[in-house]
C-alpha cells in the first residue's frame, strides 16, 4: 500500500509522523585514507603508484616546500612584495595534479602552485611572475603567486574568492560540447565554500551534467576565521548531496589517498558526465600570506604539531623509503639542487627588465583603442618632462 | 540617418579608416528639411547613396504603426521586422556561421526568452547551445567567462539588465580583467545583453540603467541599440568581437518595426549614428531617448531650428570623431539621456566633450537626464522622471539663444 504524492519534481511518499531531519548526523562522514601516520598502508586495496610516479611526486612535494620557504624569505627581505605558501598542503597540490591528465583544465584559487609545478612550470617561470618582469607570462600585471599559463591548461589566478567555480562549470560545458576526453578541476578552500558562487556552481554543474571535479582544501582556517565560524555543517562533503553531486571526504595529508580519490573522481566525471566534490581535510601550516601573522589567532604549538607530526611530505617519504625507492643521499642531493636552482632563478628574475610602458595599455582590449592611445601618449609626455618623478629601470 | 554599410567579409576592426567621413556626406546632401524628413540614407562602402522609407517619428516609442504607404512590400528591397526579431536574426546568423557561438541565460531555451529574442533557437541548435540556467546571475556570467576562456563564444542574456547587478563581480573583476592579467593568454569574447531602461510601470528594480555603473570597467565595450537595423548590426559585431561587449537593449523598443536589408551587414561597434544632420545644435542621445529627441526635432523644425541629432550608440568608447565633427560645426551641445543625473553616461560625455572640444563651444553643454530617484511605479510619476520632448524643445531654444 505504497502511497505517494506527485508534486512537481517527482513522486514522494508521505507520512503522518511529523519529524524534522536533524541538522547533522550523529556520525561525521568518514575520511578516506591509505597510509597511516607512519606511512604504512592500512589496507592492500589502493590505487597503486609506480616508482617513477612516486619519486616524481615526492621530489615535487619537496620542491614545493623549498620554493615556498625561499620565496617567503625573499618577501621578508623586501625583494618580493607579497607571497603565500602552501605549507602543509603539498600532498593535495602534488598528488591531485599527478592523478590528472595534461588535457584537464585547471582553475585554481591561489594555494595550488604545486599543480603548475607538476605540469612542468619551471623555477624561473615562477620567479618571473613573482618579480613581475618582462618574461612573466602575465606581463607583470598581477600580484605574485597569481600564476597562469594557457599552455599548461592552468587558468590565471584571480584574487576574488570562488569566482573560478562558475567559470569551471563554463569550461566543463565547453569540454562537454566538444566531447573531449578531459575534465575540469577546480580548487577552493573552506572559506570559499561560503561564497554564493560555490553553491550556484555545484547546482549548475549538477543540472548541466558537467564534468567538473570540485576539490575543497579544508585546511581549517580562512585567514583568522576557523571552520567553526565559517559553517555549521559537517564540513563541505555533506553539501554535495544537497545539490545532487557525488562526493567524498579524503585525508588531504595522505598523498596516496588524494591520488586515488582524484583519479577515481576524474574517471567518473568524464565517463558519466557529472560533477564530483572532493573534500580534502588538511591544515594550513603557514600564515594565510605574508600579510598575516597567524600566531595572533591560533596557538603556536598547534601549528608546530601539524608542521612536524602531521607533515604530509614526511609521511609519504616513509612509504617511499620503505619501498626502497629513495634514500638519504638522494634526498639531500634533491634538496641541494632545488635550492641552488631556485636561488639562481630568483637572481635572474630580479635582474630581468620590467615590462615596458606599452604593456600598461596593451591587452585591455584586443587592439589599442583611441582613448587608450591618447592616455599612453599623455603618460609618455609626462614622463619625458619629469623623469625624476618616475621610477627608472622601466623601459619606456 | 546614415549608417556605415559593411560588406560581408570585411573585418570590423577598430580602425579610423572605417570611420564616417562627415565632410563627404554633407557636401552631397544639401536636400531640404522636408525632403530629408523620414528617409534613411545608407552610405555604402563605395560611396553611393540610396534611400529607403523609415517609419514616421514615433510618439512614446513603444510599438510602431505600420508604414501607411507600405501597401505592396514585394517591390521594396529588404524585409520588415520588429527589433526583437532583428536581434534574433543577427544571433541566428552568427550561430549558423560559427559553431562556437552559444547562448545562456534564464528561460532562453524552450521558453524562447522573456522578450522572445531566442525564440526557436533551442529547437534548432539544441539544449546545449541554447542553455537554460538556474537563477544565479553572477554564476552564469562566470560560467560564460570560463567557457569563453576555453574557446567558446557565449552570449549571456540577462532577463533584465538590473539583474546583472548580481553579476557585477564577474563582469568587473574577471570579464574585463582576465585578458589583461593573464598577459593576453586568455581571451573573453563574451556578449552580455539584455533589456534595461524605464518601461511601463515596471517598478524601480526593473527600471535600472546599468550603463552608468558599468562604464568605468576597463576592458569591456558597451553599445546601445535603438533600431532594428542597428540592433542586428550591433549584435553581429558584438559576437564577432574578441573583446567582452555589453549590448544594452531597451524594454520599450522591442516592437519597433523597420525594413532592413536582406544582405548581410554589421555595424561598427565604436561608431555613432547620424540620425538627422543639422546646423544649429548637436543633440547627443541613445536608446529610447532618440525617439523623444526626434519627436522634439519635429517641433523644433516647425519653429525654424535645424538640430543635428546623433545617436551615440557606442557608450564605451565614445565616438569622439563623429561627435567632435558635429560640435565643431554647430558649437552647441545638448545631451539627452535616460540615466540618472549623477554619474550617468551624460556626465562622462559632458566631461569628454569639454576636455576635447572646449574651444568650439559657444555655450555650456546642457545635459537632460532623469532625476536621482528610484523610478516610481505610478504611471504619472514615472513619466515625470523621463526626459520628455517638450523639455528637449525648451532646452534647445534656451541654448540657441545664448
Amino acid at each position: 500500500m505504497f502511497q505517494s504524492l506527485d508534486f512537481p519534481g517527482g513522486r514522494v511518499a508521505f507520512t503522518s509522523d511529523m519529524s524534522f531531519i536533524a541538522e547533522s548526523s550523529e556520525k561525521r562522514v568518514k575520511c578516506y585514507r591509505v597510509l597511516d601516520d607512519n606511512g604504512h598502508p592500512m589496507s592492500s586495496r589502493f590505487e597503486q603508484v609506480s616508482k617513477e610516479v612516486a619519486v616524481k611526486m615526492y621530489s615535487s612535494m619537496v620542491t614545493l616546500q623549498i620554493m615556498d620557504t625561499i620565496f617567503y624569505e625573499a618577501q621578508r627581505q623586501g625583494r618580493l612584495s607579497f607571497y603565500l605558501t602552501s605549507n602543509g598542503e603539498e600532498a593535495i597540490n602534488i598528488a591531485s595534479a599527478a592523478a590528472l591528465s595534461p588535457d584537464d583544465v585547471v582553475l585554481p584559487q591561489y594555494r595550488e602552485p604545486g599543480v603548475l609545478l607538476w605540469r612542468g612550470f619551471t623555477m624561473q617561470e615562477f620567479a618571473n611572475q613573482c618579480f613581475g618582469n618582462k618574461a612573466d607570462y602575465g606581463k607583470g600585471r598581477q600580484m605574485p603567486i597569481h600564476y597562469g599559463s594557457n599552455k599548461h591548461n592552468y587558468f590565471t589566478v584571480s584574487s576574488p574568492i570562488a569566482t573560478q567555480l562558475p567559470q569551471a562549470v563554463g569550461a566543463a560545458y565547453s569540454l562537454k560540447m566538444d566531447r573531449r576526453d578531459a575534465c575540469v578541476v577546480t580548487y577552493f578552500g573552506d572559506g570559499g565554500s561560503s561564497e554564493g558562487d560555490f553553491h550556484a556552481s555545484l547546482n549548475f554543474a549538477a543540472v548541466m551534467e558537467a564534468p567538473v571535479v570540485f576539490i575543497c582544501r579544508n585546511n581549517g582556517w580562512a585567514i583568522s576565521t576557523p571552520t567553526s565560524e565559517q559553517f555549521r555543517s559537517d564540513g563541505i562533503v555533506v553539501k554535495g548531496q544537497a545539490y545532487g553531486v557525488r562526493s567524498i571526504r579524503v585525508d588531504g595529508n595522505d598523498a596516496l589517498a588524494v591520488y586515488g580519490a582524484i583519479h577515481a573522481a576524474r574517471e567518473m566525471a568524464i565517463r558519466e558526465q557529472r560533477p564530483i566534490l572532493v573534500e580534502a581535510l588538511t591544515y594550513r601550516v603557514g600564515h594565510h600570506s605574508t600579510s598575516d601573522d597567524s600566531t595572533k589567532y591560533r596557538p603556536a604549538d598547534e601549528i608546530q604539531h601539524w608542521k612536524i607530526s602531521r607533515n604530509p611530505v614526511a609521511r609519504f617519504r616513509k612509504w617511499i623509503e620503505r619501498n626502497g625507492w629513495l634514500n638519504d643521499e638522494d634526498e639531500s642531493e634533491l634538496r641541494g639542487n632545488v635550492r641552488k636552482q631556485l636561488l639562481h632563478a630568483i637572481q635572474v628574475a630580479e635582474r630581468t627588465e620590467k615590462p615596458p610602458l606599452g604593456d600598461l595599455f596593451a591587452d585591455v582590449y584586443d587592439h589599442l583603442p583611441s582613448n587608450l592611445q591618447e592616455q599612453e601618449r599623455l603618460l609618455r609626455e609626462t614622463i619625458e618632462k619629469h623623469p625624476q618623478d618616475y621610477p627608472d629601470g622601466v623601459p619606456v | 540617418m546614415a549608417s556605415i554599410f559593411q560588406a560581408v567579409g570585411a573585418a570590423a576592426a577598430l580602425s579610423s579608416s572605417n570611420s564616417f567621413d562627415s565632410k563627404k556626406f554633407y557636401l552631397s546632401s544639401r536636400k531640404s528639411v522636408s525632403e530629408r524628413k523620414g528617409s534613411i540614407f545608407v552610405v555604402r562602402s563605395d560611396g553611393r547613396m540610396s534611400s529607403g522609407r523609415v517609419d514616421k517619428l514615433v510618439t512614446n516609442a513603444v510599438a510602431t504603426k505600420a508604414d501607411s504607404a507600405a501597401a505592396s512590400t514585394a517591390s521594396k528591397p529588404g524585409h520588415e521586422l520588429l527589433l526583437f526579431e532583428a536581434l534574433r536574426e543577427g544571433l541566428e546568423e552568427e550561430m549558423d556561421r560559427d559553431p562556437r557561438v552559444c547562448v545562456m541565460g534564464e528561460d532562453v531555451g524552450h521558453y524562447g526568452g522573456s522578450y522572445k529574442v531566442t525564440k526557436g533557437l533551442a529547437p534548432k541548435y539544441g539544449d546545449l547551445r541554447v542553455l537554460d540556467t538556474p537563477i544565479a546571475e553572477n554564476s552564469f556570467t562566470g560560467m560564460a567567462i570560463g567557457a569563453a576562456m576555453t574557446g567558446l563564444r557565449p552570449i549571456v542574456e540577462g532577463m533584465n539588465m538590473g539583474f546583472l547587478l548580481l553579476a557585477f563581480n564577474q563582469i568587473s573583476n574577471n570579464c574585463g580583467m582576465l585578458h589583461y592579467t593573464s598577459g593576453g593568454q586568455f581571451t573573453i569574447p563574451v556578449v552580455i545583453r539584455g533589456p534595461g531602461g524605464v518601461g511601463r510601470q515596471l517598478g524601480a528594480e526593473h527600471s535600472q540603467r546599468l550603463e552608468s555603473y558599468f562604464q568605468s570597467i576597463p576592458g569591456i565595450q558597451m553599445v546601445a541599440c535603438s533600431t532594428p537595423y542597428n540592433a542586428k548590426g550591433l549584435m553581429k559585431a558584438a559576437i564577432r568581437s574578441e573583446n567582452p561587449v555589453i549590448l544594452f537593449e531597451h524594454v520599450l523598443l522591442y516592437n519597433l518595426k523597420e525594413r532592413i536589408p536582406d544582405e548581410e551587414y554589421i555595424c561598427n561597434l565604436e561608431e555613432a549614428e547620424m540620425v538627422r544632420p543639422g546646423e544649429h545644435i548637436t543633440i547627443l542621445t541613445y536608446s529610447r531617448m532618440r525617439y523623444h529627441v526626434m519627436q522634439a526635432a519635429k517641433t523644433l523644425v516647425n519653429k525654424g531650428y535645424d538640430p543635428e541629432v546623433i545617436d551615440i550608440r557606442s557608450l564605451k568608447p565614445f565616438d569622439l570623431h563623429t561627435i567632435g565633427n558635429s560640435v565643431k560645426k554647430t558649437h552647441r551641445v545638448l545631451i539627452v539621456e535616460e540615466c540618472m543625473r549623477t554619474g550617468g553616461i551624460g556626465a562622462s560625455l559632458t566631461a569628454a566633450i569639454t576636455e576635447n572640444f572646449h574651444d568650439y563651444l559657444d555655450a555650456p553643454i546642457v545635459c537632460l537626464s532623469s532625476q536621482d530617484v528610484p523610478t516610481p511605479y505610478a504611471g504619472t510619476l514615472e513619466e515625470f522622471t523621463i526626459v520628455q520632448p517638450a523639455q528637449i524643445v525648451t532646452a534647445v531654444e534656451q541654448l540657441c539663444q545664448q
